[in-house]
């Protein structure tokens, strides 16, 4: 309530001193409209002009590194700043392994939630739950990474990667020894951070599914979940397919909390104890170490590509959701 | 494609079995989400509430080795990113965001709003990298305005679309209303169509600046960070996000105490501006 | 609301009084290694010289070259001297200001030896290069004949993250391992051929804690705080030397005699009974003249200040302070910063 107050308050005394002006203003002025839409226009042309920016000087920045290794940056996988070499693949590996495992963890379990809140729960239930759901949206990374590092980590290595190691160990991706940090807890704070996303554009299309469909199913004498089969989740498919791509998106670019937990190290494991390294935190990591120029170009040319996935994977996200459910994703 | 017959193949009690245990799955899911919400949340405050008093919200940090010292410095740091940000996020935001819904037909408004899109999921620590190579390496110095500008651009596409959606929400008559009185278009715009939804954009905007609030990856190559009081804007400046981050990564027993404080008021600054933006403006935003 | 507003004045007011008092904001960036002693520093030094404020970020050595030659700081700090190509690179000569020692101490995980585990440099050498990969080596053995080595496999750990700690290390084992140098050589970060990462010296400590039979490398403080054992190393004379405050001043003793005039040498495997052969300087980089006169005087009192007042802060946190005869080298070429403008 204060805030409408300071709102009042703020703009009472320009509406009057506008609408003394106000008239002879208009005479004086009368091209005022033409100016006032080309302006609005210039400052939203600069939206798509910060875009081009962002690819010009991360592409010259990373120039030297393309014209150093080429192709060979994204397909080697020695990273050494002594000598001077530098290849991407173990990042790229992190990167596309710790997203994909983290959405394959996350797209049922927000799909569920969502269906959870707009098919089965009451009212009463369901706005405090959302509420809660969108409240782990809010939570900045680096808490999250903080939390990582002294609850999750120590618990995943004394608990839950002996337990896995032991039961199945077979399997190479639970192999070697636990140390917390690593893959597997970034994994899985990706999972929870990007969970809200998807649960709540999930909704949203659900949302926009008429009721009369659902009615439908049940009064053919459907089950709830046979409704939900069949209304729901089957029109809904593309929609959650364009929220699952949008989480993807973001689990891709996540920095902090990844950079904390992963254990920074560039090397392609197949087991998900073993420390990684995504493109975000190795820029996060070597950024501000890195002395010799290439090694700086390096760096610029793994944000470059981060920045030419990012684009694409959202692109594709967008365009499904925008075309498909027409939903509005403002997040 | 499943279809009724196949479905209705099944036995009534199998499909009812299958229908609870659905059900109760989908709970678990909710359940689940909510777990580590309610640990970190937890022990954000179990750990951080012990550590706040008087002299962390006033006092500049204590070195190694000396108890006490706070974190005023990152947090008037973060109030003034916040406030650099918001004339820029807000300014570019709401002008394209009108722009968007006033004006915005054909394909140059389809390109705008498909950039806000791609520029909202632009990762943020490219954004640091961009402002890095844009303003720190030409000004020769990290400061308060290059973090300021870096979480500034991650606003712009938050408020802009937010404005936008906001703005087409009011009726065309209001607007043919206005002009009918013989009112210029951008004083319909500024004066009805504007006013008449500043409330939503100013939750769109509370949102936006919740979001940057706890941000550090834009800021690590840009604000860097500071010690001390810090009130010129070309001059690196203490954030509590990034003061959180060294002293979480820190060997220090103190310095993790007072990390876990720091993401205390973080949490708290974060939701309450969140919540602020959710409920005292809510009457006013129709969305559904 | 009124209340608001009051707060908010004297908010602004407590502002502009603290914003009139420091009158000189000197930035640096650099090493994380000797970061709690100058951050200890510089805020004592606030007392000292109250006009007089230093923000020191430690972004690592490697970025504390760089944001020093890029001047996006006012100083920089290092724990590797700057190469030739560095210097190279600069626009305006680099001073060299060594502000007092490290040592990195070889330490490790093994439940029947507690303390006194005696390495030699070739031993070392063979553990990380992987041609070692077992506890019970007779090699070992015959060093520690008291020891209880048990069948286990040695699990090298190391930095993940460019470090300065790493550079000394690697330095150290270039100079006593010719096939070390040729197949990894030295620096801030390099391509290690066996092991594990962990992120700074607390993620390699946290590693070694938790993993038994292992062995790693970092700083001493952090052995010492972590209650990790670490090793005796043989050094230049034959001796076997743990680190301590006084080993490693010593080893600074030892290399004085061949110290080059800018100070950028390296310590490691230096002469002398007493000397840790693993140990290095850290620098603050300056430029000879900085552009603003007056962020130089105030730098020049403070770097003074540091060698005198600043050195007996040095012990608590585990780090040695400059022998008594380089203090002296030292302040003379503090002096020759220029703190006047030149044109």
């Amino acid at each position: 309530m204060a805030l409408d107050m300071v709102a009042q308050r703020c703009i009472l005394p320009f509406r009057r001193l506008l609408k003394r002006k106000g008239d002879p203003f208009q005479m004086c002025w009368p091209r005022i409209d033409p100016l006032f839409s080309f302006t609005l226009k210039v400052i939203a042309l600069g939206v798509f002009a910060f875009l081009a920016l962002i690819a010009f000087f991360l592409f010259y920045s990373a120039w030297p590194a393309i014209l150093r290794f080429g192709w060979e940056f994204l397909r080697t996988s020695t990273w050494d700043p002594v000598k001077e070499i530098f290849g991407a693949l173990p990042v790229i590996y992190g990167t596309v392994i710790s997203s994909l495992f983290a959405v394959a963890i996350a797209a049922p379990l927000s799909v569920g939630i969502a269906l959870f809140l707009n098919e089965l729960s009451p009212r009463k239930i369901a706005t405090p739950i959302g509420f809660l759901v969108e409240m782990l949206a809010a939570i900045p990374s680096v808490v999250y990474g903080l939390w990582g590092i002294f609850v999750l980590a120590p618990w995943l290595g004394d608990v839950v990667q002996p337990f896995l190691g032991k039961w199945l160990g077979a399997l190479p991706l639970f192999q070697g020894p636990p140390y917390g940090v690593g893959m597997l807890a970034a994994i899985i704070i990706l999972a929870i951070m990007i969970t809200p996303t998807i649960s709540s554009i999930s909704k949203e299309v659900f949302q926009a599914i008429p009721r009369s469909d659902r009615e439908a199913a049940l009064a053919l004498g459907a089950t709830r979940w046979e409704m939900m089969k069949l209304s729901v989740l089957g029109r809904a498919r593309a929609g959650i397919f364009g929220a699952v791509i949008l989480g993807l998106g973001r689990a891709l670019g996540e920095t902090m909390a990844v950079t904390m937990v992963i254990g920074n190290r560039s090397e392609i494991s197949a087991s998900l104890f073993a420390p990684g390294q995504t493109m975000a935190s190795v820029i996060a990591n070597e950024y501000a170490e890195a002395t010799s120029d290439l090694h700086v170009a390096a760096l610029a040319e793994i944000g470059l590509v981060l920045f030419g996935v990012t684009f694409l994977i959202n692109a594709i996200a967008r365009l499904i959701i925008w075309k498909v459910a027409q939903v509005k994703v403002t997040r | 494609m499943i279809t009724f017959s196949e479905i209705a193949a099944q036995g009534y009690t199998k499909r009812k079995f299958k229908n609870r245990l659905m059900c109760l799955l989908f709970f678990v899911a909710a359940l689940v989400a909510l777990t580590p919400l309610f640990s970190i949340m937890g022990y954000v405050f179990i750990k951080g509430v012990g550590s706040i008093n008087w002299s962390f919200l006033t006092q500049l940090p204590a070195p190694v080795g000396e108890s006490g010292g706070g974190m005023a410095n990152a947090l008037v740091g973060t109030c003034v990113l916040i406030v650099l940000a918001s004339i820029i996020g807000m300014t570019s935001g709401l002008a394209t965001g009108i722009y968007l819904s006033e004006y915005g037909r054909g394909k140059l408004a389809t390109i705008i709003r498909f950039s806000a899109d791609m520029l909202s999921s632009v990762p943020s620590i490219v954004i640091g990298l961009f402002v890095y190579i844009l303003i720190v390496r030409p000004m020769q110095s990290f400061s308060a305005l290059a973090g300021g500008v870096a979480l500034g651009v991650i606003m712009i596409p938050t408020i802009a679309r937010s404005a936008e959606e906001l703005l087409k929400l009011v009726p065309a008559s209001v607007r043919e209303a206005g002009l009918a009185l013989g009112l210029p278009r951008w004083k319909v715009t500024i004066w009805i169509v504007l006013k008449g939804s500043l409330s939503g954009i100013i939750t769109g905007v509370m949102l936006a600046i919740a979001r940057v609030a706890g941000e550090t990856a834009p800021l690590l190559f840009t604000a860097l960070g500071n010690r001390f009081w810090s009130w010129n804007l070309t001059q690196p400046i203490g954030s509590l996000p990034v003061q959180i981050f060294t002293y979480s990564i820190s060997p220090f027993e103190e310095w993790h105490r007072q990390a876990w404080a720091g993401a205390l008021v973080l949490v708290l600054l974060v939701f309450s501006i969140n919540l602020g933006a959710r409920f005292v403006f809510r009457p006013q935003i129709s969305r559904d | 609301m009124k209340n608001f507003i009051c707060s908010l004045i004297v908010v602004a007011g407590t502002i502009l009084t603290v914003a009139t008092q420091a009158s000189v904001m000197l930035n640096g960036a650099g090493a994380t290694c000797p970061y709690p002693l100058y951050d200890k520093w510089f805020s004592d030094y606030r007392k000292v010289d109250p006009e007089t404020q230093i923000n020191y970020q430690s972004i690592g050595s490697g970025g504390g070259i760089r944001q020093f030659l890029e001047k996006t700081v006012d100083f920089g700090a290092t724990d590797a001297p700057m190469t030739k190509d560095q210097m190279d690179k600069a626009t305006s000569p680099v001073v060299h200001i060594p502000t007092v020692l490290g040592a990195v101490v070889v330490t490790y995980n093994l439940a029947d030896v507690k303390k006194g585990l005696k390495l030699t440099p070739e031993l070392i050498a063979d553990i990380f290069l992987g041609k070692l990969t077992k506890w019970n080596d007779p090699k070992i053995k015959t060093l520690n004949p008291s020891a209880k080595l048990a069948d286990e496999s040695i699990i090298v750990v190391h930095r993940s993250d460019g470090s300065g700690t790493s550079a000394i290390f690697t330095d150290y084992l270039s100079k006593v391992s010719s096939e070390w140098q040729q197949k990894v050589g030295s620096g801030t970060s390099v391509n290690w051929p066996i092991g594990l990462g962990g992120k700074g010296n607390e993620g390699v400590s946290g590693q070694v804690k938790q993993k038994k039979g292992s062995i790693g490398y970092v700083e001493l403080i952090y052995a010492e705080k972590n209650d990790l054992p670490y090793a005796a190393v043989k050094n230049e004379s034959g001796s076997f030397v743990l680190p301590s405050l006084k080993s490693v001043t010593a080893a600074a003793q030892g290399s004085l005699a061949s110290m080059p005039a800018d100070f950028r040498t390296s310590i490691t495997n230096a002469q002398g009974k007493e000397s840790y052969p693993i140990s290095g300087f850290t620098y603050l980089l300056v430029y000879q003249s900085m552009p603003n006169a007056e962020k130089a005087a105030k730098l020049v009192k403070f770097l003074k200040w540091a060698m005198r007042d600043g050195q007996k802060a040095a012990p608590s946190l585990s780090y040695s302070p400059l022998p008594e005869e380089l203090v002296k080298k030292v302040e003379a070429k503090i002096d020759s910063i220029e703190t006047k403008k030149v044109n």
